[in-house]
């Protein structure tokens, strides 16, 4: 019991550090994270400079903070837009079930055959690629259909459910029996989905980032930066190393979130 | 049984895995060392260059459209006359010329003995052919709008009379276009020119192979075989040299040339391009004279140079680069020298006193424009412009801001087709088909008529500096510089030779071991 | 048989499905192939002329209908970008893709699957955490930052392999098998992590059900137990896991294959789609649906033998 929750304190107080290390990003970085500097290019990490600077003399912890704020807002948003809908549709198929779940589930299957990154690349490009809204779009829509799935499947167990049964008796409407009785004892599943989708939505916000078309400079994310910072990696090292750092402990800290959740769910079970 | 069988199979396949997977588990196999390819395939006297963006899906030169596509297919055609590197122009497919003292007869002998790459020999009628073809006589629209000024064409075998209907200084350089055979029609796919490498094969955005032309009229190529490599993921590039992927990588940025290490040495000549912040005069807020200025004011050049360039590169005012020498303006350069108040003060008077957003759109497979772009960015945030920077693919740029027009500002290189002022400043007259910026000026198109007409050679310049001060005036761009090409070069690999135009000749290249 | 039958039903109309967004989507995109292919030199007339060459000028459902045709008769028309039919294209940098990802799902298979069995039968101890935060440490790196430390490592430092020379299959197998490893590698890492955590948690839950107990009580050998109900029992949601495993690899592969400049599918994709090359993009987009719908189809026929009670659940 004890290291069960050891993750979720581990990982809640990486991630805690990390959030607001970021929050505080927003509002005060030790340098303007854009100021350029001639006679500052590349210089090694050391106490002015936590993480060194780029080619351009700017301060890298800094950017990375503002970075990391960015990929922050997208992931979040990313999420969001997935949670909301996905388990709107998981919780409107799994709980009337027939002809609707049957061809709601064939057209989640074929989203899904997408892979994700590809549906992405599809849609983003249908709204222009760069621009930071367009990527939290692409990739809230690309989230959907999997936290359909793992939603419905959570509904269609408790349809059956002695509480239900009887909610349903008295003459709840479904509306409240969704939201009120079921949606609250999905949260074991649900808790877990919104930690892995979060981190993939960091991960693939940063493969798509690489690929030079999420969001673009100056709202410059972690995945761009990393981009840039292997066209120098000889150079200043530390520039991938700063970054590439900051975003694994992001990732890896709700990581731990989940595996926590998790383990206290399978505790529970 | 059945079960059982799945149960076993599933077992078999499990401890396959399990055997396996020991092996692999330490992910090093550990490989015999690569006895460095790169320099195996050197010495069998094959070169490899890295090549920035994929060739123009036709590969007629008459069609080439990208500057990048121009610089690699330089090597595999010629024209009756040639570029060199000093910027002259040589006779090539013809052996001699000869211009008339008025100016407007042209005679051409046909160089005997040149053949094309798939073996027939140069005709007379290829070269009328080619000619007529850019000219747009067989097929409509004129791909080159100068050839027009042809009154008429008499042809034997062996001379090519060339009558224009009024003097022009200017002709011979159009006729550096490439000379092609009149009964082929795989130009777009398998291209056959004269030059001193023959195309082999292209795979799309892979690769474009080129081998020497052993039966070329002039000095023979030194390398048997080049392959030009296409890395359009610029964070690639350095991993590519760094590991011996490549041998050859023009227009790096400083920061990429630093990193090179000890295999390399560098080559520094100039990119022959006009860089400037592009902005669309049909766009608001550029559509403001006053914004424009604001802008050019609100730029330091130098420090733009010095920022993203370590310094390399000369500053320019207008839509010209020094290498043009006689039209080159020096005094234009420092006609705006930052001044925030003033350039806040033209805003004010344009009705932003508190600055407006703005998107510069950028090629993402250039990085010399991205970085030039971001210190700009950065200059434009005192006077209370925020720039944004979009980045887009190669493909896009063409597509929406070059053919559509569809942009605010743009960070990109001009280049010149040939070396004539005409090459750079005919885009901006209000109807031309590339005048992306929309550039409308009365005086300017009335100047470049005017030095159409115009048969003195120097008068005609005097015209072109004039047209080129009525761009800085208007402040039709924001001029930054004619880039450094730095050139990463491997040790052994020697005879890079710089041209005035953007190309990448070949067939000088040779190993020195 | 009939299960097969309604499955390969399923399939089809996924496909049918997917080939319509794919189609609808491209034709929505905004941006004209024929402003593309013209280039500089486009005018109006010229826009129209070439459309009409296009067909670009007839009514969607055609479009839509010549296209869907065009895949049974072998024919996936011509790229507009570089007037080479799409299968000549897209041939050659299949192959390449379809090694890459082949390579990396049998490291994943090869040491996930042992690896997982092994963690699971180990309960408790010391190295459980350990195992655990490697796990989650594993799967936090992105597969391209992983590509790029490993091309730093074993191409700049090692020269094991020549970054941004692949040698092509054809020319060189081994050599080509050589350079993909290191890609494979970095697309399997994460997927390894959580392929080991998730055959750990399916098996530890097998092995507290009931069955078990009774079976260990009633004297039987523990480990011909765990071979005998056990792994089949969870090799059912494992079979699934991998199939979803291989649609991962091959979207993974679109960005590993850029940092390792490898000529695949992905690279010619992505170039494709700034391109708006529709036919290639339209043809790589449904022939890697087609693949990862035909792996999870394998797999539900897989895990149907395996469970031929799963029948009866008979859906998705």
């Amino acid at each position: 019991m004890k290291r069960r929750n050891g993750y979720l304190t581990a990982g809640l107080v990486l991630t805690g550090f990390l959030a607001a290390l970021i929050l505080l990003g927003f509002f005060w970085t030790p340098y303007d994270p854009s100021a350029m500097a001639a006679g500052a290019k590349f210089e090694a990490p050391s106490l002015h400079h936590l993480m060194g600077t780029d080619s351009f003399g700017r301060d890298i912890f800094s950017r990375v903070l503002q970075g990391a704020g960015t990929t922050l807002v997208i992931a979040l948003s990313t999420v969001a837009i997935g949670a909301v809908c996905g388990t709107a549709v998981g919780a409107f198929t799994g709980y009337f079930g027939g002809v609707i779940d049957e061809v709601l589930m064939r057209f989640n299957d074929a989203m899904t055959a997408f892979p994700s990154i590809l549906l992405a690349l599809v849609v983003l490009s249908l709204l222009g690629p760069g621009e930071k809204y367009h990527v939290i779009l692409a990739l809230g829509l690309v989230f959907i259909p999997s936290f359909a799935r793992v939603t419905r499947t959570a509904f269609a167990s408790l349809r059956d459910v002695n509480y239900v049964k009887s909610a349903r008796l008295m003459g709840a409407s479904p509306l409240r029996i969704l939201t009120v009785h079921m949606l609250p004892n999905t949260m074991p599943v649900l808790l877990p989905a919104l930690t892995i989708g979060f981190n993939n939505a960091v991960l693939a916000e940063a493969s798509m980032s690489y690929l030079g078309i999420g969001a673009a400079p100056p709202d410059a994310s972690l995945g761009y930066m990393l981009s840039e910072a292997q066209g120098m990696l000889t150079r200043a090292p530390w520039y991938a190393a700063g970054t590439g750092l900051m975003m694994i402990l992001l990732v890896f800290g709700v990581g731990l979130i989940g595996e926590g959740l998790q383990q206290r769910n399978r505790g529970v079970a | 049984m059945k079960k059982k069988l799945t149960a076993l199979l599933l077992l078999v396949s499990l401890l396959g895995a399990v055997l396996t997977g020991c092996g692999d588990s330490s992910t090093d196999p550990a490989p015999e060392k690569d006895p460095g390819g790169a320099e195996a395939t050197a010495r069998a006297n094959e070169l490899t260059v890295g090549i920035a963006q994929d060739l123009d899906e036709s590969l007629d030169p008459h069609k080439a459209v990208a500057a990048g596509t121009k610089e690699i297919m330089f090597n595999v055609f010629e024209g009756l006359m040639k570029p060199t590197s000093d910027g002259d122009l040589i006779p090539a497919i013809a052996s001699d010329y000869h211009i008339s003292e008025d100016r407007t007869t042209y005679t051409f002998t046909l160089r005997e003995g040149v053949r094309f790459h798939n073996g027939e020999p140069v005709e007379m009628r290829d070269v009328v052919y080619s000619i007529e073809r850019c000219a747009g006589d067989a097929e409509g629209e004129p791909l080159i709008p100068a050839l027009s000024a042809i009154q008429s064409m008499t042809a034997d075998d062996t001379t090519l009379t060339i009558t224009l209907d009024a003097p022009n200084s200017e002709f011979l350089s159009y006729l550096t276009l490439a000379i092609l055979p009149e009964d082929y029609t795989e130009q777009d796919t398998a291209p056959v020119g004269t030059g001193p490498f023959r195309f082999v094969s292209r795979t799309a955005q892979e690769s474009v192979v080129l081998e020497r032309f052993d039966q070329y009229w002039g000095t023979p190529a030194a390398l048997e075989k080049v392959t030009c490599k296409v890395i359009e993921n610029a964070d690639s590039i350095m991993m590519s040299l760094q590991s011996g992927a490549i041998d050859l990588f023009a227009h790096l940025t400083s920061t990429q040339v630093s990193q090179l290490g000890d295999d390399f040495y560098v080559e520094e000549g100039t990119m022959n391009l006009v860089q400037a912040m592009y902005l669309n005069n049909a766009e608001k807020p550029f559509d403001d004279v006053r914004v424009r200025q604001a802008l050019c004011y609100a730029v330091d050049k130098q420090a733009v140079i010095d920022m993203a360039f370590d310094g390399y590169g000369s500053p320019i005012g207008s839509s010209m680069y020094p290498a043009f020498g006689k039209y080159f303006d020096e005094s234009l350069t420092n006609y705006y020298t930052r001044d925030v108040e003033k350039a806040k003060g033209l805003l004010a008077e344009a009705g932003y006193p508190d600055g407006f957003e703005m998107t510069i759109t950028v090629p993402s497979n250039y990085q010399p424009h991205i970085d030039t772009a971001q210190v700009l960015a950065e200059q434009l945030k005192e006077i209370g412009v925020s720039a944004s920077i979009q980045l887009v693919d190669w493909g896009v740029w063409l597509s929406d801001v070059y053919a559509g027009r569809q942009f605010q500002s743009t960070v990109v290189g001009v280049d010149a087709s040939n070396m004539t002022a005409r090459a750079l400043l005919e885009r901006f007259t209000s109807t031309a088909g590339d005048n992306f910026i929309n550039y409308h000026s009365e005086r300017y198109d009335a100047l470049f008529a005017q030095a159409q007409s115009c048969s003195e050679d120097a008068e005609q310049t005097a015209i072109y500096k004039q047209m080129l001060e009525d761009l800085t005036e208007n402040a039709a761009n924001v001029y930054l510089q004619d880039l450094a090409d730095l050139v990463a070069v491997r040790n052994g690999l020697e005879g890079l030779r710089f041209y005035p135009i953007y190309v990448l000749d070949l067939s000088t290249l040779h190993w020195t071991e | 048989m009939k299960y097969a039958g309604k499955r390969i039903a399923m399939l089809l109309l996924t496909m049918v499905i997917v080939s319509f967004l794919a189609f609808a989507a491209f034709d929505l995109i905004a941006g004209n192939p024929a402003e593309i292919m013209l280039g500089t030199q486009a005018t109006p007339e010229k826009i129209a002329a070439l459309e009409a060459e296009l067909g670009l000028d007839r009514p969607f459902p055609v479009r839509y209908g010549d296209w869907l045709a065009g895949f049974f008769t072998g024919d996936l028309g011509e790229s507009y970008h570089y007037h080479q039919p799409v299968w000549e294209l897209i041939a050659p940098k299949a192959a390449v893709t379809l090694w890459l990802s082949a390579l990396s799902f049998f490291l994943i298979a090869a040491i996930s699957l042992p690896l997982g069995l092994y963690s699971a039968g180990r309960t408790g101890g010391r190295l459980e955490g350990v195992f655990t935060v490697l796990d989650q440490l594993c799967m936090a790196v992105p597969p391209f930052f992983t590509g790029i430390l490993l091309t730093w490592v074993f191409s700049l430092g090692l020269q094991w392999f020549t970054h941004g020379s692949f040698p092509g299959i054809r020319e060189d197998f081994w050599g080509s098998m050589r350079y993909l490893f290191f890609a494979a590698v970095s697309l399997a890492i994460p997927r390894i992590a959580m392929t080991v955590r998730m055959m750990k948690s399916t098996v530890r839950t097998e092995l507290q059900k009931d069955y078990v107990r009774t079976a260990i009580s009633r004297g039987n050998d523990r480990r011909s137990v765990l071979c005998r109900h056990v792994l089949k029992n969870a090799a059912v949601p494992v079979v699934t896991f991998l199939a979803q495993t291989m649609a991962e690899i091959v979207a993974g592969s679109i960005v590993v294959e850029q940092v390792f400049a490898i000529p695949g599918l992905g690279r010619l994709l992505v170039a494709s789609i700034s391109n708006r090359d529709y036919p290639v993009v339209q043809a790589i987009v449904v022939i890697l649906a087609l693949w990862v719908v035909l792996a999870g189809t394998a797999a539900d026929l897989v895990n149907q033998s395996i469970d031929p009670r799963l029948r009866l659940g008979g859906k998705g």
